[in-house]
């Protein structure tokens, strides 16, 4: 009975994962080495993978600054009231319950050119909707959560004990943060960094919908797929969906390791 | 540093935890704030030190109002409850944090460092982590953290409440050495009377936000100023009518009265053993508890369970034993007053029994 349960396990498993996971790959590779270097080498390719890394790149840094601040206002701040702490702390799981897909569909409403606020930002000369800050934004959004889930509870667990010990001793805030407050989240932060540049390495519907998928301008690397994968191009989605992967394989075994290293301090 | 404390009001929500709190410190004294948990010791010491902010009143060093100066400003040292150490800074660096933050010379942030391990005994043991550390090396870790950057004041939140008590005791005494040695006006928060008695100078005790006495240990002891310090301090037994003890006949003038009774105040023995026998009363010995170095000894009078001490010396007593039982003196209490009575009848016996 025992080993039936562990082959369904290991059958699950391979069915699940390692199964597309392999298949995927051999896809890439159905031309030949050369196939794969073809599929990734297109501009349109080098194009959607450079988007993908800047927005990754533009999306953490916001995402890291913001959700510290959020963590420590919601956490430590004795001049929020109560309820609106709570509201705000509500707030931020918004995204977890909202589709991606409908988180960018706000976007549009909210910041579109046919929208009052979009058209003021138009008339300065700034594109957000269809352009990279409209996916930066949708993508802020949908990562919004994991930086600041990551960090609270940290800070909980600490108390604000040690900050009054480093204020009694002199110090002041930014000082405070630095020396005591930074060294006891600094791998909760490490862990929302990872977990947000994989949700945003990943994130398909939010920026679906903001970008227009406008080839060579606003592609990225998920929606290139998506493209390719209805034109039929399966060995050049399976390309650049295997790199992907390999980004987020990478991720995941930096994540056990510094979950390792959360467990030292 | 000379501290003085007018008005002190604070609120937590609807909850008025401390309430109009006067007192003045005197530079260099000793002080422990005593009472029951939830009193509001601890909401004082933290005003104090400027981590929460006052309702009303005022706080002075040195003759100067400090209620706007963050605690940054004040030249305090503050020792919390759980020693809240930098826990990953080494015992070194928690030791400097005070000093380097207030960018001081590196040879002098190290002197002063070695100069305050040698002190607090720590030698040895610079490079450790907190958590690679006993409950009473935190302690003095904390303690030697908060002294370094030589404040003026040292507010300190139940020391000893996190250590096991054989080591409470050596820290007691330490402290309280080494506080001497400093030479700096300290303020601890206690709920532990014979820690207070033993350590301070001065014992302020706090009940329900306000200041009820301020006073030396024996002061306190002696003449407790209300009732609540009266049975806080030292142990006591409440009769519930004064009028019903021998000797203490009309003591609070017609008005109903209140006795509370000290071990101490309590003589037990046999009639011939007493010079004023009319004084005393007749018991019946109830319970006796042998106490390591004498007898505990509960006698039933008058329908009152009172308590006392008797040397092994004396002879052994049998619980159910009939026994003589002088009241010395009694602390009493009415709505009105407090004060300490002497037994009436032992200063005048009655002329019957010439």
């Amino acid at each position: 009975m025992r080993k039936l349960w562990i082959t369904l396990t290991y059958l699950v498993f391979f069915i699940l994962i390692a199964a597309p996971l392999g298949k995927m790959a051999a896809n890439a590779f159905s031309g030949g080495f050369a196939g794969f270097r073809e599929a990734l080498s297109r501009p349109e390719a080098l194009h959607a993978l450079m988007m993908t890394g800047l927005v990754v790149v533009v999306v953490t840094l916001l995402n890291t600054l913001f959700g510290i601040m959020l963590a420590l206002y919601l956490v430590r701040a004795h001049w929020l009231s109560r309820r609106l702490k709570g509201f705000l702390n509500s707030i931020v799981d918004l995204p977890y319950a909202v589709s991606p897909v409908i988180g960018g569909l706000m976007i549009v409403l909210l910041l579109g050119p046919d929208s009052a606020l979009g058209g003021v930002f138009e008339q300065i000369g700034l594109k957000i909707v269809y352009a990279f800050p409209g996916m930066v934004i949708a993508t802020l959004f949908v990562t919004f959560p994991l930086m600041v889930r990551e960090i609270m509870p940290v800070l909980q667990e600490i108390g604000s004990q040690q900050e009054e010990a480093a204020s009694t001793l002199g110090a002041y805030g930014w000082t405070t943060f630095w020396k005591v407050t930074w060294p006891s989240i600094r791998w909760a932060v490490a862990y929302g960094v990872i977990l947000t540049v994989a949700r945003s390495l990943g994130e398909f519907g939010a920026v679906l919908v903001v970008s227009g998928n406008i080839m060579n301008k606003t592609q990225t690397a998920t929606t290139l797929v998506y493209q390719d994968v209805e034109n039929f191009n399966v060995t050049a989605a399976g390309g650049i969906a295997l790199v992907l992967a390999a980004f987020s394989a990478g991720l995941l075994l930096l994540m056990e390791w510094s979950k390792r290293r959360k467990e030292v301090h | 540093m000379h501290v003085e404390v007018r008005g002190l009001n604070k609120h937590f929500g609807d909850f008025h935890a401390v309430k109009d709190v006067n007192f003045g410190i005197a530079k260099g004294h000793l002080i422990g704030l005593l009472g029951p948990s939830g009193g509001g010791k601890t909401s004082i010491l933290r005003m104090l030190a400027g981590l929460e902010t006052p309702d009303s009143g005022e706080i002075v060093f040195h003759g100067k109002t400090v209620n706007n100066l963050p605690p940054q400003e004040r030249e305090i040292g503050f020792v919390f409850q759980n020693y809240a150490l930098f826990k990953h800074m080494t015992v070194y660096d928690n030791i400097a944090f005070g000093l380097k933050v207030k960018k001081a010379n590196k040879q002098a942030i190290r002197d002063r460092v070695h100069e305050l391990v040698e002190l607090t005994g720590l030698k040895g043991f610079e490079k450790r982590y907190p958590h690679q550390l006993s409950g009473g090396q935190r302690q003095r870790v904390a303690f030697a953290r908060a002294l370094a950057p030589e404040p003026q004041l040292l507010l300190l939140d139940e020391p000893f409440a996190a250590i096991d008590a054989k080591i409470r005791q050596e820290l007691r005494s330490w402290l309280r050495e080494l506080i001497e040695r400093v030479g700096i006006t300290s303020i601890f928060v206690t709920h532990d009377q014979d820690e207070a008695i033993e350590v301070a100078d001065e014992i302020m005790i706090i009940n329900q936000g306000r200041l009820e006495q301020k006073g030396t240990p024996w002061d306190i002891y002696k003449e407790p100023k209300t009732p609540f310090v009266a049975t806080f301090i030292g142990e006591s037994t409440l009769i519930g009518s004064a009028d019903e003890l021998k000797g203490f006949k009309n003591a609070g003038g017609g008005k109903p009265t209140k006795a509370l009774i000290r071990p101490e105040y309590i003589e037990v023995g046999q009639l011939h053993e007493f010079k004023m026998a009319s004084a005393t009363e007749q018991g019946i010995v109830r319970h006796l508890h042998f106490r390591g170095s004498e007898w505990l000894v509960e006698v039933e009078v008058n329908g009152h369970k009172l308590t006392t001490y008797r040397s092994l010396e004396k002879e052994t007593l049998q619980p159910g034993q009939e026994i003589a039982v002088l009241v010395h003196r009694a602390y009493l209490f009415n709505d009105e007053k407090s004060w300490i009575q002497e037994n009436g009848l032992k200063e005048d016996p009655m002329p019957v029994f010439i």
